[in-house]
């Protein structure tokens, strides 16, 4: 029922709940029972009559115990006839912030006697847990703890001894390091849940004062939301696959109209990068087991070709199933389902084309959509909606080496470097120096009319221009493009030179300040000088053509090693270096091997 | 708005919480006569109210309005 995935309207549903349930209960879908203790300490009347909506719209039917208000402690850890008698199958602790009794309140408290209040506050919720685990062994899923919305003494009380919020945060720390140690155990994230909603909206203080409420009535869904999430998962009730519209959705621009090159994917445009953004990030659902596939109205040739292009985080092979055809929509999502073997509704349907989500919404309710309005609205909208919420045990290892390998690096970057070179060599860059590719020429073209500090001519090219030299026999070419450990900065500088006779003259240099001091410049003069040296040249020119933003590069043909040939009294200047006994400058970024030498 | 309009729409409210389209409320409407109407969906209601005219009732009167007149009364008052 979509009035039940996020993004719902809270207000709407609390309203409405006696009508929601009944239509849940009589559309003669088979639900899976459970008993659900909700352990409160607050009153937890809202929470679960909204954690029983969405448990039964997700397949389960639940049967609840709820606990007298704020006895939450006494339940688990003393237990009561009617909670042994009602065997639960989950116990949902809901406990808020108000629920540290132990909270530091005196200005003067020490760092010490904070730890041991910290400790003790600890201890009772491990009592809960033990408490529960030894009496039903069953799953336990506890909310963490939301920070405060007033700050007696402001910034300072995040980190004073005396600080609530830095109270708060190191439970949080102590709760997650209790998950990852026992199994079974699942955090309701509310902490993250009233930051994304915000502490203003979240909390209430009067809701508090007037029916013991620990927030806002109208955040209650939300609340009741990321449980059922933990829930359903806990009981095999996730997505399966997310299967992907093509065009405006993976990357920008239609692939059949614009053709590969004209796309938008990788560093060079910020449209470019939204979409490789969500592509990295489609991709790392694969970890999680998810399954990929495409539903495309697109010639199979274009959305394969799309899917190959360099800049391309996801290729073919990330694909389970990639259906991109004529045909409708629904009848693809059916196919691909039959294929793997999966029902339609383990189908999560991305498309940018509100009208495309709309025909399957009426078509295949069964299929959860989410309509990509922004490459950010899609993303906050398919990890909000839950539908590939992680609590299988079997993580445990994965997450266990992950956190190895972060550990490792963590000290690597610790360690001191000697030297700024050492830094370089660190970042493990690449350069790939290449002649013009057809793809890039409207970066190029875009880098020749935007960039004015590292630029020596500022000379400007039309999108014609650049393809006229792209083809001229007098023109070296240099296309540059630098990756390092933390990613790939896209094409950084471009070099054009004119050859005449023995001589080269550079009409073009410039690069992208975002890869300054990183040496980038002098890989590229080393390539320029073996690519003047397979022609036959003997000097180059270099030309510097003063401009009120190019200031930065007025010396950088002298430290080049470029003898000057002329001073001009305007600011310019001409240069000369000889290719004969010129020896290679960088040596900090490697070459890729895509480029013209490696 | 008008108190007819005013309890036009807090009519609605209700039928929606208490999920019953023969709720017919009046000004001297009171929780005895509704049969839902519990301290439980009390906290529904006045969110749902609340939500409706975009206002909010004070503390003192969500705990001391005695009939729907009063609610009424309240809601006029906030000039919603």
């Amino acid at each position: 029922m979509k009035e039940l995935v996020f993004p719902f309207d809270s207000r709407a549903i609390l309203r409405n709940k006696r009508e929601l349930k009944k239509a849940l209960l009589s559309d003669g879908t088979t639900r899976i029972k459970k008993n659900i203790a909700v352990l409160g300490g607050s009153t937890a009347d809202h929470v679960v009559s909204m954690l029983r909506l969405f448990l039964l719209n997700n397949g389960i039917e639940p049967h609840f115990y709820k606990s007298e208000y704020n006895k939450f402690y006494e339940d688990a850890v003393f237990g009561s006839p009617e909670l042994e008698a009602f065997k639960p199958d989950i116990v949902f602790i809901h406990t808020t912030s108000r629920n540290l009794s132990l909270m530091p309140e005196r200005a003067n408290i020490t760092a010490e006697e904070t730890k041991c209040l910290l400790d003790e506050q600890f201890g009772i919720f491990r009592q809960v847990w033990e408490g529960i685990e030894q009496r039903f062994g069953c799953p336990i899923v506890q909310n963490n703890f939301e920070l405060p919305l007033f700050r007696r003494t402001g910034n300072f009380d995040c980190w004073s001894p005396s600080g609530q919020a830095a109270f708060i945060n190191r439970m949080n720390v102590l709760l997650a390091d209790y998950a990852r140690e026992h199994q079974n155990f699942y955090i309701n994230d509310i902490n993250y849940l009233s930051s994304a909603i915000g502490l203003e909206k979240w909390h209430d203080a009067e809701a508090w004062y007037l029916y013991k409420y620990a927030m806002s009535t109208a955040v209650i869904p939300d609340l009741a939301y990321s449980a059922a999430c933990i829930i359903k998962s806990i009981y095999g009730r996730n997505h399966k696959v997310i299967d992907l519209d093509l065009d405006n959705t993976l990357w920008g621009g239609v692939v059949g109209d614009d053709g590969v090159d004209g796309i938008e994917i990788g560093q060079e445009t910020a449209v470019g990068q939204s979409y490789s953004e969500f592509q990295s990030f489609i991709k790392g659902y694969k970890d999680y087991g998810v399954l990929l596939a495409v539903c495309s109205k697109n010639d199979e040739e274009n959305a394969l070709a799309g899917l190959k292009h360099p800049c391309s985080v996801l290729g073919p092979d990330d694909f389970v199933s990639i259906k991109a055809n004529w045909e409708s929509k629904d009848s693809n999502i059916q196919n691909s389902a039959d294929e793997l073997g999966l029902l339609a509704d383990s189908f999560v349907f991305i498309d940018d084309n509100p009208a495309e989500c709309a025909i399957i919404e009426a078509q295949m309710p069964q299929v959860q959509t989410v309509c990509l309005s922004s490459v950010g609205n899609a993303m906050y909208a398919l990890s909000r909606g839950g539908f590939f919420e992680v609590t299988s045990v079997s993580e445990d290892d994965m997450k266990r080496s992950q956190m190895y390998a972060e550990n490792a690096k963590r000290a690597a970057q610790q360690k001191k470097f000697q030297s700024y070179g050492d830094y370089l060599k660190s970042l493990q860059m690449y350069a790939s120096i290449t002649d013009f590719d057809p793809v890039y020429r409207q970066r190029i073209t875009q880098l020749t009319n935007k960039s004015n500090q590292f630029n020596l001519t500022t000379k400007r090219f039309t999108e014609s221009e650049i393809e006229e030299v792209s083809v001229s026999p007098d023109h070296i070419r240099l296309c540059g493009r630098l990756t390092d450990k933390f990613g790939d900065n896209g094409i950084v500088s471009i070099v054009i030179a004119r050859c005449e006779g023995s001589d080269a003259h550079i009409e073009l240099w410039l690069m992208s300040c975002r890869v300054l001091k990183r040496d980038m410049e002098l890989a590229m003069l080393d390539e320029l000088v073996q690519k003047c040296r397979e022609r036959g040249i003997s000097r180059i020119f270099g030309y510097y053509y003063k401009t009120p933003k190019n200031s930065m590069v007025a010396g950088l043909y002298e430290s080049f090693g470029f003898e000057p040939v002329e001073k001009c009294e305007n600011g310019d200047s001409v240069w000369v270096l000889p290719t004969e006994g010129y020896t290679n400058r960088n040596n900090v970024i490697q070459k890729d091997k895509r480029s013209y030498s490696s | 708005m008008n108190r007819e309009e005013v309890i036009r729409r807090l009519n609605e409210v209700f039928r929606d919480v208490f999920d019953d389209d023969s709720i017919s409320v009046s000004e001297e409407t009171t929780s005895a006569d509704i049969e839902d109407w519990d301290s439980i969906e009390h906290i529904n209601l006045i969110g749902s109210v609340e939500s409706e005219f975009g206002m909010r009732f004070k503390m003192r009167e969500v705990s001391g309005m005695k009939n729907v007149g009063e609610m009424i009364r309240i809601i006029c008052e906030r000039g919603c």
